[in-house]
């Protein structure tokens, strides 16, 4: 296989002024990445300051409702309420040993702008966030917490004016101060090497959930669920499991209003707009007109609203490894109530969409059958959109 | 006309090139039509044009702004097409595209290649594509006789360069400060040191893009070696702020190009 490359997806599609910069950060990460010193900082950040292991909690009520087993991977219970933290923690470190001063970071939901605002603080490096002025209304909670890290908000007006432009004008920064500064993505999108090095820093929520779920039912799932915007918390649960045939690893993407509707962010779902292109410098399946001209994508969660799938997941489509499906925004919110109200769990709407998938297959699955949902972030964020649609005043 | 053709009879009248650059459907398909036409009768030796995309990453804010607008005009890649056939019935000075890579890719490579040979393009960069993805680009220009330009930073450097220079056809593509396109002041070190580096490697001609607006930007650049000067954001900028009065922004063009021009005399 080519180098920066799964099968036929991934690459490096930047311009030439940028390419010093994807190589210097493709070295120091292969570098660090099996550096002792490295790995010990990184595992003594990731267990005593974000607080990991996360558990893996039964569900018992969900359980006997669905008639399957349930568990959820708690990456909602690391530090900042999501998965991000993994990768941005590790990131914000390969950029320290990189003697970078300044990381800078796109964020749909803010939870990725949280995470790597809180990594810059921990880590004593300036950090500024780019961010789409629709999803900053949306999302003023994660907002306000990244101000109050000490992080700098750069509202981004242009195009959908969502996550999509906030990486546009991220890699325009990168490209003006490529000395200076570290972009910190984060999602396993991007030119190589992201697509790998933030599935290697995400991967170990898949090597808990291995150890956890043998631990307390000595075997494995048959399915393991999670969502797919970018596609980072799904591929660092998958990878853990891709030579276990048995084990179904299951995509869910934003259904938005509907397939037929053109507003959703379903890549794979749509067989007319999702075909594959290049985008914010990798070649994968992309949202577009019979042009390439990319499309505007919509879902009732920030964090999946993006029109690209990271590379390694259009592989494991190919290979039949994992199966890609949608859950519609109407899906994902009665997901939301419902694991509110039966667990006492408010998730994350990105993870909702993984729950609400789940609530179709129990219904295929018999009573020993065990499926592990990724519950990729909380849903405190959520709470003033979620009220908003359920026509709730707060 | 060729590349080789145009430095060499610019050559000999002492002169080096302008090079100006629109988006095309920039505000509208006529209006560009018209400001390309103005353009061309100012002075300039070779056309830079650019087909609107919605992710413009290797562009900075005026050139989105410019994406933007030719975008909601309803422009789209066949447009394009023919707009540079229409361009071809008044000039035959050698016209350059910048293309970003989805566009080219969405109508397959080799199509989008004998396309341009149809239109009359004379080379392609595509703005996304680095030396190493560029097979299949350069694989399907050599084939349509369409030139590849590529470009070269002050970061470019060793077995890197080497590749981009022996692929490079029609011109070398010199950004010589980082950064995306836009226009700046404080040309002529990093420039000078950057031509002297790379004129030491490669006989072809150098044009040094990104950042330049004024007629000492031109002058400073080509007294620093290079064989052209790049025209991009300050063209568009003029675009941008005349929205209602076609007449007065095609007045601004052309004396804005005529005293480029004058600069690379």
């Amino acid at each position: 296989m080519k180098k920066g490359y799964f099968d036929k997806y991934g690459g490096v599609y930047v311009s030439e002024t940028l390419m010093p910069a994807v190589q210097e950060l493709e070295k120091a990460f292969n570098k660090c990445k099996n550096d002792k010193k490295f790995n010990n900082e990184l595992n003594n950040l990731l267990k005593n300051y974000a607080g990991r292991p996360t558990p893996l909690s039964f569900c018992e009520r969900l359980s006997k409702k669905l008639g399957c087993k349930i568990y959820l991977k708690r990456e909602d219970l690391a530090h900042t309420g999501a998965h991000k933290i993994n990768n941005a923690l590790g990131q914000a470190l390969l950029a320290k040993y990189m003697g970078k001063k300044r990381i800078i970071a796109e964020t749909g939901a803010g939870q990725h702008g949280v995470a790597a605002a809180t990594a810059a603080a921990k880590l004593g490096l300036e950090c500024e966030i780019y961010m789409g002025t629709i999803d900053i209304e949306r999302q003023k909670p994660n907002v306000f917490r990244m101000k109050l890290l000490s992080a700098k908000v750069n509202p981004v007006s242009s195009g959908g004016r969502t996550l999509k432009d906030a990486i546009n004008e991220a890699l325009r920064d990168w490209t003006a101060n490529v000395k200076t500064t570290y972009y910190l993505l984060g999602s396993v999108l991007g030119p190589h090497p992201y697509p790998e090095m933030v599935a290697h820093f995400q991967s170990i929520i898949g090597k808990e959930t291995r150890k956890q779920i043998l631990a307390a039912e000595g075997k494995l799932p048959n399915a393991i669920i999670a969502c797919v915007g970018g596609g980072s918390n799904a591929i660092g649960i998958f990878r853990a499991f891709l030579k276990d045939k048995d084990v179904d690893l299951i995509g869910v993407e934003a259904g938005g209003l509907g397939i037929e509707s053109g507003k959703h962010a379903a890549r794979f779902a749509d067989q007319k707009l999702g075909r594959l292109g290049i985008l914010h410098g990798t070649m994968t399946y992309v949202l577009q007109d019979k042009f390439g001209q990319i499309y505007n994508t919509h879902s009732i969660s920030a964090g999946l609203d993006y029109s690209a799938v990271g590379p390694e997941h259009s592989h494991l489509r190919d290979l039949k490894r994992a199966a890609y499906t949608f859950a519609t925004d109407k899906e994902c919110l009665e997901a939301f109530k419902l694991l509110s109200e039966e667990e006492g769990i408010i998730p994350a709407l990105e993870s909702a969409h993984a729950v609400a998938y789940a609530l179709k297959l129990a219904k295929k699955m018999n009573k020993e059958d065990i499926i592990v949902i990724n519950l990729s972030g909380r849903g405190d964020k959520d709470i003033f959109e979620a009220a908003r649609h359920l026509g709730v005043k707060v | 006309m060729s590349y080789k053709k145009t430095f060499s009879e610019l050559k000999k009248k002492k002169q080096k090139a302008l090079i100006p650059f629109v988006v095309i459907g920039d505000p509208d398909y006529e209006t560009s039509l018209r400001i390309v036409r103005t353009i061309v009768e100012a002075g300039a030796d070779i056309l830079e044009l650019g087909f609107p995309f919605s992710d413009p990453i290797a562009d900075g804010p005026i050139i989105q702004s410019a994406d933007v607008r030719a975008l909601e005009s309803g422009i789209n890649t066949d447009s394009c097409l023919r707009f540079i056939k229409e361009v071809r019935t008044f000039t035959d000075i050698p016209i350059g595209l910048l293309v970003h890579y989805n566009l080219i890719y969405q109508r397959r490579i080799d199509k989008f290649f004998e396309d341009c040979k149809g239109a009359g393009v004379t080379s392609v960069l595509a703005a996304d594509v680095p030396i190493e993805e560029s097979d299949l680009i350069i694989k399907a220009a050599r084939k349509n006789n369409v030139d590849t330009v590529f470009i070269v930073s002050p970061l470019t450097e060793g077995k890197r360069l080497e590749k981009i220079l022996k692929n490079c056809r029609g011109f070398v593509y010199i950004v010589s400060r980082l950064g995306v396109t836009g226009a700046r002041d404080d040309l002529q070190e990093s420039t000078l040191s950057l031509i002297k580096r790379i004129r030491t490697k490669t006989n072809l001609p150098l044009c040094v893009g990104f950042g330049i607006s004024k007629p000492e930007h031109v002058r400073a650049v080509l007294e620093a070696g290079a064989d052209g000067a790049i025209v991009g954001s300050a063209i568009v900028k003029i675009i941008e702020k005349n929205p209602d009065n076609k007449n007065r922004m095609l007045g601004e063009l052309r004396s804005f190009v005529d005293n480029m021009k004058a600069a690379t005399k």
